[in-house]
């Protein structure tokens, strides 16, 4: 009897130890996962935070910019030019638009470097001894165009002085900014050394001055004035995309959805459908651009680095996300919805367009922007349509040629003058990112929204 | 939702209706594409071009390489295909015919200047004076050793010759799709091989395989451009790159340039032919597409204009060597007379 107590005793000490040691166990395992979750976050925050601050402290110095403020006297002696033809000496448009493109073509032949370069000198302290060469180094290119623009509009400037604004050069700026190591020697520098003491002097003297970099948002593309070089096109190329994408992605998508979950009859085809459109997701995207050089450029003949092309090929891509989401969230309905709606006598197709379609609003929406987000960022298929060309104007259809902002990020990483193009790029995936977040609270906001009222 | 679905059939309806409405739209901006070396020299004659003739739309350009740009090029004649296409080097007469069997049949060639081949390193590193014969020692799979071909036993330049670093072989070259790429196997690679000699007796093929072939260990084939060759020199400080003379220029800060026998690469010596290792540029014009496509025969005039590629002009500034007038006015002349 004793010999059987004591046994259970010691059996329920064992039984005690077993348990303690298991739950210690459990514990154990608890923490060790809690605390690997807790690594794995601050290690992926960490890698954010460090994208951002990398990206920040590059990006951010590239959103000011030099300007030149010059006093330019528009000298009769350089501007040999007629008077602009006037409208009334002509008896029709035609003849009188010939007239003047003859004229502004004149007017672009003039040297108009030469009043830029007068108008530097008269900013220089007097008695400077500059060859002209490396005094032109100091302004951007775009310079005398800008003056010149100024001309054409106003042809009674000529025989006058007025203050223009313009751009330091790229490498200017790369001296001014210090991205360039400013104690390297003459032979590592890419300006000459008195163009180098006179920027210094013109900086002391108020005559170059940095500003907020608009010419970032409102220009495009330039590689002959690299300081003026903007994103005007690229967003410009990526809107239209975007419509198009838009445009034929949801209503294609979300009827393709519709068609297949609802209505289609289950059989070996639709399986097969859906089965296909399930890889469709997985095919890396730059299968669809060469689909689309195949199909849109070669057999279709759309022109190449066409923001059309782009689009299409971007539909194609964006395509099976819709399509999967919408049918993820019309198989979500609830069963008695439907029933509801069949019993009060509505036909299938009232019951899915009036019923369960709205319900599903929010996923269809915030799908729709993901894979719109997704598209956004997209790069390979637009390498191979050809939208990785230098465009320097703004496309005004989907029929020109374009570029996107992510390519303009790699022309950009790819342009020769680094040290003015690395602060550019990471300036421009600012921008990109930006917009990007704005997609996306746009689809937290809308989501949030439509679930209040569904 | 019947608006919804209405306006969904209306939209795929009018995309339908774009697209072949497009067929029927002709190109009024002209198409170029090609050698990146040549890109900053006609992305820079493109603005140019627009900003003194506004009738016209600024031309597009594209790279690729040359490779790459004369295939597009070939591909035929339409709205669809490239107008230009620029080249570091001469079109082959593979693509000569790739492009008469595809129809294109009226192939302009245009020669504008030149760019040197420079090899640089990291500024950071020692001096480097090389020869053709040394970047061949140093980089072909089998080199001559006491008269046989044998695997190349080099790991050092100094080991090559002694007044050279005494740092591991390493050397980024363009990609078989760049134009420098042949212009570096011409004059620094043949010329090497030609000078160290081969053994007697091997046949052509053998002979090309033996000047052709390179070790995969110290070789770097860049396909991109120059940037990812800097790329390649920043991470690894002990490359050497082969770089347009132009690219070189623009990144003097971080590039140290080599001579090459004994003459160091600058827009004088080049263009003085003393520098080795230098080549023609030229862009390829569609003879088929000129009356078609707005603009091209004035963008080539303007191309080859005084201001723009000649001395002291936009793209001297931009790193060109311009070449001699009578050459640019003999170029223009044989372009205007048209097909040859």
């Amino acid at each position: 009897m004793t010999d059987t107590l004591s046994n259970t005793h010691a059996a329920s000490l064992e039984r005690t130890k077993l348990v303690r040691a298991g739950l210690r166990r459990r514990h154990m395992s608890e923490a060790i996962f809690r605390g690997l979750g807790l690594a794995a976050i601050v290690m992926a925050l960490g890698f954010v935070a460090l994208l951002f601050i990398d990206i920040g402290r590059k990006g951010i110095p590239a959103f000011t910019q030099s300007n030149l403020h010059l006093t330019v006297t528009f000298d009769p002696a350089v501007i040999e030019v007629g008077p602009a033809p006037a409208r009334a000496d002509f008896t029709s448009e035609a003849e009188y638009n010939a007239a003047n493109l003859g004229w502004q073509r004149e007017v672009a032949l003039l040297n108009w470097n030469t009043i830029v370069e007068q108008a530097m000198r008269a900013a220089a302290p007097a008695g400077l001894d500059i060859d002209s060469r490396t005094l032109l180094t100091i302004p951007e290119t775009d310079a005398r165009h800008r003056i010149r623009a100024l001309f054409v509009e106003n042809p009674a400037l000529l025989g006058q002085t007025v203050d223009v604004d313009v751009l330091a050069s790229a490498n200017a700026t790369n001296w001014i900014k210090g991205n360039i190591d400013r104690s390297l020697g003459d032979a590592q520098q890419q300006l000459a050394a008195p163009a180098r003491t006179l920027i210094d002097t013109l900086v002391e003297n108020g005559t170059i001055s940095n500003g907020f970099s608009w010419s970032i948002f409102t220009n495009v593309d330039s590689r002959a004035a690299p300081a003026s070089a903007g994103l005007l096109g690229a967003f410009v190329g990526t809107l239209w995309m975007m419509l198009i994408v838009v445009a034929l992605a949801v209503p294609i998508g979300v009827a393709a959805a519709v068609y297949l979950e609802e209505f289609a009859p289950k059989s070996r085809l639709t399986d097969f459908i859906e089965v296909n459109i399930n890889n469709l997701a997985a095919v890396p995207s730059i299968v669809f651009g060469l689909l689309g050089a195949a199909a849109f450029i070669n057999y279709m003949h759309l022109p190449i680095s066409a923001p059309i092309v782009g689009g299409l090929v971007l539909t194609l891509m964006t395509l099976p996300t819709i399509i999967i989401a919408t049918r993820g969230a019309l198989l979500g309905v609830s069963p008695s919805l439907r029933q509801a709606a069949l019993g009060m006598g509505a036909s299938k197709t009232q019951m899915v367009f009036h019923h369960v379609l709205p319900v599903t609003f929010p996923s269809i929406l915030t799908a729709t922007i993901l894979g719109i987000a997704h598209a956004l960022g997209e790069t390979a298929p637009l390498l191979l349509i050809g939208m990785k060309a230098f465009v320097a104007q703004v496309p005004t259809s989907p029929f020109d040629q374009a570029t996107a902002l992510p390519v303009q990020i790699y022309l950009w990483q790819g342009n020769e003058n680094r040290n003015f193009f690395e602060p550019r790029t990471a300036a421009a995936i600012m921008v990109l990112l930006a917009v990007m977040i704005c997609l996306n609270g746009v689809a937290i906001y809308l989501r949030s929204r439509l679930e209040k009222r569904a | 939702m019947k608006i919804a679905l209405y306006a969904s059939a209306a939209v795929i309806a009018l995309a339908a209706f774009g697209t072949t409405a497009a067929f029927a739209q002709s190109r009024d901006t002209i198409q170029i594409a090609g050698s990146s070396t040549v890109l900053p020299f006609a992305s820079i004659v493109a603005e140019e071009f627009s900003a003194a003739f506004p009738e016209f739309n600024t031309p597009v350009v594209g790279s690729g390489g040359t490779g790459g740009g004369l295939k597009q090029f070939c591909e035929g004649v339409g709205d669809n295909t490239i107008d230009i296409a620029n080249a570091s080097r001469k079109i082959k007469d593979s693509e000569l015919e790739a492009c008469t069997a595809a129809g294109v049949t009226d192939v302009r060639e245009v020669q504008f200047g030149y760019d040197g081949i420079v090899f640089a390193s990291s500024s950071s590193g020692p001096d480097f004076a090389l020869t053709p014969i040394q970047v061949y020692k140093a980089i072909a799979a089998q080199v001559m050793v006491d008269g046989a071909l044998v695997d190349n036993p080099y790991t050092k330049w100094s080991e090559i010759d002694a007044a050279l670093p005494d740092q591991a072989i390493s050397l980024a070259i363009p990609g078989t799709n760049h134009g420098t790429r042949e212009v570096f196997q011409l004059e620094v690679v043949d010329a090497g091989a030609e000078e160290a000699g081969l053994p007697e007796g091997l046949t052509d093929d053998e002979k090309k395989a033996a000047t052709t072939t390179f070790r995969q260990d110290v070789v770097i084939e860049i396909s991109g451009d120059y940037t990812e060759t800097l790329a390649r020199l920043t991470s690894n400080p002990e490359t050497v790159g082969v770089f347009g003379l132009s690219f070189y220029e623009q990144n003097t800060d971080s590039l140290k340039v080599a001579t090459v026998n004994g003459i160091l690469p600058s827009a004088e010596t080049v263009a003085a032919g003393e520098y080795p290792v230098s080549r023609p540029l030229f862009f390829y014009v569609k003879g088929q597409h000129i009356g078609v496509v707005p603009g091209i025969e004035e963008y080539v005039q303007f191309f080859l204009s005084e201001q723009t590629s000649g001395a002291g002009g936009t793209l001297e500034a931009a790193g060109l060597i311009p070449q001699a007038a009578d050459k640019t006015a003999e170029v223009l002349a044989s372009f205007e007379a048209g097909a040859k």
